[in-house]
């Protein structure tokens, strides 16, 4: 199979894009991410690996405003993040020129995957290393939407989802937990799926909530760790209720 | 034809302009807004081609966007300015727009300030200005009556008394004219004067705030 792995134009015998798959790979090294949709609510939250002292915390911000009602979290190779957010941000303000209307969530993803397909075929470049979870508000349905991307192009709606590190483990817990929120519930519920794979505490979680009327709103530090410890009191209380009917997990 | 006025206070500035669309002989619209919000705090008062005065505008406005996506704080208003000449600099000797622009703007360590940039790329920091054949009248009458410590009321009472020599004293005036503030709160629009045609000539403004 290694000859089939320099230029990415080449099938392998048994149908893979090898550079894709590779791709994917430096996608499950990044950071985890996650993304729920509620009713009148979107979160986006990403973990946040611990910043050396002498770095300026201020200046590695993971979550990217596209548009006044769009928003993107990605995880795997943050330099080529920049530019395909650059791109996307370019898109978003090309659309409102040209036909005077905000982009759709739907469209800029679109977008997106299509840049992202153009680098799986095309010769001497290699693909995106990062999958993005965009989010957003559709300016006339004024609906709520979560879409995912990945290396290879592709691009689907979800209610939630997860990428990066452990996002296999974050998938199942937000599958098993999951159901309609609004407003707070929302939040928690993403800061829940965060929590079952990173060190728990406001340092090392980064969040985004989008609604219609605000936008988006970054949470301070200090409104993360109050989450989190409603989020650990509500967990206990379970365990306590769960230990006092005598029964285990 | 069609006039633009500008006026700088120590931490406000108004830009007004006439609300007629006309082509040959006909008037398209007598409420047409020329002066664009570019951004929170910044306004474009923009006159010449209809359709580049539009494109132009609209394609200043969206750039200024983009940058404050890409880099979280706006564009300062001199920034802006130098923006929106280099554009029309670079096009000008190949596809040129017909666009004259007075540009103001509030920022936080600057206050406000006023620019004057017309079609050929000129590009001047002012306190007072006007394009269009109204300036013709407006200029010798802002520079008698201008003070830099002016209020904000003294400033529109200024752009009224120009809009009033315009009214009388220009051939096929355009009667209808929109007045916008931009200082410290924000950009927006302050007044519209409307001509009431069975008045004498120099009737007082009708205004709506």
């Amino acid at each position: 199979m290694a000859r089939y792995d320099r230029a990415i134009t080449v099938f392998s015998p048994d149908g893979h894009l090898f550079q894709v798959e590779y791709a994917l790979e430096a996608v499950r090294k990044g950071n985890a991410a996650v993304g729920v949709r509620g009713t009148d609510t979107v979160v986006l939250g990403v973990e946040k690996k611990s910043t050396p002292k002498l770095q300026d915390s201020r200046s590695v911000r993971k979550i990217a405003k596209l548009d006044d009602h769009i928003a993107l979290a990605c995880a795997g190779l943050k330099a080529d993040a920049r530019v395909l957010i650059n791109r996307a941000r370019v898109e978003c303000q090309s659309h409102r020129l040209t036909v005077e209307d905000p982009v759709t969530v739907e469209y800029i993803t679109r977008y997106i995957a299509g840049l992202q397909q153009k680098y799986t075929q095309s010769g001497g470049v290699r693909p995106f290393g990062l999958s993005t979870l965009i989010v957003g508000f559709d300016p006339h349905t004024e609906k709520p939407a979560l879409y995912q991307t990945d290396p290879s192009g592709t691009f689907s709606a979800w209610k939630a989802n997860a990428t990066g590190r452990n996002s296999n483990s974050m998938r199942e817990f937000l599958e098993k937990n999951y159901k309609e929120t609004s407003g707070k519930e929302t939040i928690k519920l993403a800061i829940r799926a965060l929590l079952e794979v990173v060190e728990s505490g406001g340092k090392n979680i980064e969040i985004a909530v989008m609604t219609q009327k605000d936008g988006l709103r970054e949470l301070e530090e200090a409104e993360i760790d109050e989450y989190v410890a409603e989020i650990e009191a509500e967990k206990a209380a379970a365990e306590a209720a769960k230990k006092g009917a005598a029964k285990e997990t | 034809m069609e006039c633009v006025i500008g006026v700088v206070g120590r931490d406000f500035a108004v830009v007004a302009a006439d609300t007629s669309a006309v082509q040959s002989i006909l008037v398209h619209k007598t409420d047409e807004d020329k002066v664009m919000v570019l951004d929170s705090h910044k306004l474009m008062g923009a006159s010449g081609e209809p359709g580049d005065r539009v494109q132009f505008t609209e394609y200043i406005q969206k750039n200024l966007h983009l940058y404050q996506f890409r880099n979280t704080i706006p564009l300062s208003t001199a920034a802006t300015a130098n923006f929106t000449r280099g554009e029309l600099a670079t096009a000008l000797r190949k596809n040129p727009y017909m666009v004259n622009v007075i540009l103001a703007g509030y920022d936080n360590d600057v206050g406000a300030s006023l620019y004057y940039i017309d079609y050929i790329a000129t590009l001047h920091k002012i306190e007072k200005g006007a394009f269009g054949y109204g300036s013709y009248f407006c200029l010798s009458l802002m520079d008698k009556l201008y003070r830099p410590d002016m209020t904000k009321e003294e400033a529109v009472d200024l752009v009224d008394k120009c809009i009033k020599e315009i009214r009388l004293r220009l051939v096929v005036a355009p009667q209808n004219f929109v007045i916008k503030i931009v200082d410290k709160d924000g950009a927006k629009e302050y007044a519209r004067r409307e001509y009431i045609s069975d008045s004498p000539p120099d009737a007082a403004p009708v205004s709506e705030a």
